[in-house]
């Protein structure tokens, strides 16, 4: 077989950048809750342990606050610490380190360190695992200055932007959906970076832009298929990096297509789509649009946990049709 | 500065090992450091009242025994995390004033470029990784640090500086347990000045002392008298041994008491006159001196020209800070990231 169309899964996919980043640089290591013989939670870590030994795949004590400390303190002292959260959820027992140090030391000071860090988010709904362990607070950290906040939606970005962020002088919080370990993609085996701060347009249209992150992006291509046999044809725009917000793409599509629709899981108020909503109408596409836009997100809830409700709690890909038909159904 | 002074007064096999790790030189440098503190401090205070700063600040007066004598010991190449109340730490591990004032007062000349302030100052180059406006912000930060000294294969050490009040906040126990599982070079030095702003060690410890917590994470715990320069810097020394063979983590919790108070907010309701004035009868820098004389290291008249070299120090200092160049709005956000990727 071509090693050049070799597919991977999603979380093999950034075991292989992790693993990569580690034989390339002695100064990269994991730290992480059960991430060494167990393999981290979701097998991500899986047998790296075995690989690279204990000093470089380090378990925690369960103890957020004070191990994201710990990598922000050796961020500082010259290593470069890749940092996995077991889930997106337990962020919040951190968040004084993420938020208050390691975002803002390097400003702080006034330029004259910088924090390497990598954080790894393992995120979002549909597992069953109720409203603390399904959250998607990639928002909350995308609205601090400091960080840099990526959210890859293939195998191929997983293992790219992960290389990205380990490269990256700041600290840089990947959001990776629990959803999408499992799922396969053409995975080069070389290393290479996907750049952060670029979005992608992964299929084109002229009728509508649907901008999504992560598992949406999959709901909004699925749309988008089946909206093409109504004779609708979506545009879509994978985010990948929610800070620094790649503008440009978001705005040439809206010029094009005339008509927005906000895809994303996190609760829908003052959330992401509020956000490329609001930069949508500040900037020249505004005068483009057809239609008031559009924002499908979480429901104002927390994630419940009878799989009905669950699946109800975010968009679906049959939501996302609903939506896009009806924007486009008044078209001219 | 040459050892000049006879030490004939105390016999050398009888001297206790702060006199006999430090020369003259040292000792009287490490004086001349509390002063500097002290004089510090006394700028800030008064430079604030005229108007000259704005904001808020934190003054160890009192204290200066605890940050010189912990950073006595220290390399260059050694670590320090601060606090809230870190001026004194700065200038023990050998920070310039000069850049410290401009600092405080938004200067483009200051350590953080005017973008940090009074809570914010750090030395990165002289091993200082920064004061914190989070109380126990810095405790993991430290054990951080110790964990790439340790990855790095090198021999230096990080020295924590925490309060009391630091000492109940979970970041305190969870860095503290990390740092000895993994046997990390770390000193956790707890400048314990009875009160965490108003409310005192005794109505928030159930423990009488934060030496004690140290038996939960099983490494040495030691109390000594912060006002007291010899006492710290033994501890601190036998401790950066311990740490620099590989043995792991101690924790010295001086006995101290911040003269002024907490922040320029305070009303002193929680504290009483008489206190106060008893911790000043006990003025660290009174002490060292007189230890100094006893030793025959420092003659009397030697006592007033370091402190006029420390006042003349301090006014150059704000002079200079007072004619630094504010920074321009238009690099609000410069420093923000290192690099901003393709957007």
């Amino acid at each position: 077989m071509n090693e050049m169309v070799r597919e991977l899964t999603y979380a093999q996919a950034v075991q292989e950048a992790l693993a990569q980043a580690m034989e390339a640089d002695e100064r990269v290591f994991l730290m992480g809750e059960d991430i060494g013989v167990y393999g981290g939670a979701f097998q991500v870590t899986g047998d790296l342990v075995h690989r690279f030994g204990e000093d470089r795949v380090m378990d925690t004590p369960i103890a957020e606050l004070g191990a994201a400390g710990v990598a922000v303190g050796a961020a500082l002292a010259g290593s470069r610490p890749v940092f996995e959260f077991q889930f997106s959820d337990f962020a919040t027992l951190a968040m004084e380190q993420i938020v208050n140090q390691a975002a803002k030391i390097r400003f702080m000071l006034g330029g004259k360190v910088s924090v390497p860090l990598v954080m790894r988010f393992p995120a979002g709904s549909g597992t069953g695992a109720a409203a603390q362990h399904s959250q998607s607070l990639e928002a909350w950290l995308a609205h601090v200055p400091g960080l840099k906040v990526v959210q890859p939606a293939t195998p191929h970005d997983a293992k790219g932007l992960l290389l990205a962020a380990i490269d990256d002088p700041d600290p840089v919080m990947v959001f990776e959906h629990k959803l999408l370990y499992k799922t396969k993609g053409e995975v080069p085996a070389e290393p290479y970076r996907v750049p952060i701060g670029k979005a992608i347009v992964r299929r084109e249209g002229n009728d509508v832009t649907i901008v999504a992150t992560a598992i949406m992006v999959h709901r909004a291509l699925e749309a988008a298929e089946t909206l093409a046999g109504e004779g609708i044809a979506a545009e879509v725009i994978d985010l990948r990096t929610l800070r620094p917000l790649d503008k440009g793409t978001v705005i040439e599509s809206v010029k094009k297509t005339s008509r927005l629709v906000c895809v994303y899981e996190g609760v829908k108020t003052l959330g992401i789509g509020a956000e490329i909503s609001a930069m949508i109408a500040e900037s020249e596409a505004f005068d483009y649009l057809d239609a008031p836009i559009v924002r499908l997100g979480g429901v104002e809830s927390p994630i419940p946990y009878n799989p009905v409700l669950e699946k109800a709690a975010v968009p679906q890909t049959p939501d996302i049709i609903a939506d896009v038909r009806n924007l486009v159904k008044g078209r001219t | 500065m040459a050892d000049t002074l006879d030490r004939s007064a105390a016999p050398a096999a009888n001297l206790r090992p702060f006199y006999q790790r430090f020369s003259a030189a040292e000792l009287k440098e490490a004086l001349r450091r509390m002063y500097l503190i002290r004089r510090f401090e006394e700028g800030a205070e008064d430079a604030y009242t005229r108007g000259l700063i704005h904001g808020t600040m934190h003054l160890s007066i009192g204290q200066e025994a605890s940050a010189v004598g912990s950073c006595m010991d220290l390399r260059k190449s050694d670590y320090i995390t601060s606090t809230h109340r870190g001026h004194g730490h700065c200038i023990a591990k050998g920070a310039d004033p000069k850049l410290m004032f401009a600092e405080f007062f938004g200067k483009e000349e200051g350590y953080c470029r005017g973008r940090g302030g009074s809570m914010h100052i750090a030395d990165v180059e002289g091993g200082n990784l920064g004061a914190n406006g989070i109380v126990a912000g810095g405790i993991p930060i430290a054990v951080g640090a110790a964990l790439a000294i340790k990855q790095q294969k090198r021999d230096d050490v990080a020295l924590c500086f925490f309060g009391d009040g630091a000492s109940n906040e979970g970041a305190f126990h969870e860095a503290l347990n990390m740092a000895a599982i993994w046997k990390l070079p770390v000193i956790f030095v707890c400048e314990n000045n009875k009160y965490g702003m108003s409310v005192s060690t005794e109505r928030s410890m159930a423990v009488a002392h934060v030496a004690d917590r140290a038996a939960s994470y099983n490494m040495p715990g030691q109390v000594v008298d912060g006002n007291r320069i010899e006492d710290v810097s033994e501890a601190v020394m036998a401790a950066t041994a311990r740490a620099r063979r590989g043995e792991g983590p101690s924790l010295i919790e001086c006995k101290t008491y911040r003269i002024r108070g907490h922040s320029k907010s305070d009303r002193n309701r929680y504290r009483t006159r008489e206190e106060i004035e008893e911790w000043q009868a006990r003025d660290p820098i009174g002490h060292f001196e007189t230890e100094l004389v006893a030793h025959g290291l420092l003659r009397d008249g030697e006592i007033a020209a370091i402190r006029a070299a420390a006042e003349g120090e301090i006014a150059e200092a704000i002079e200079f800070a007072r004619n630094g160049t504010d920074p321009d709005p238009r690099e609000g956000t410069r420093d923000v990231y290192t690099t901003l990727g393709a957007a």
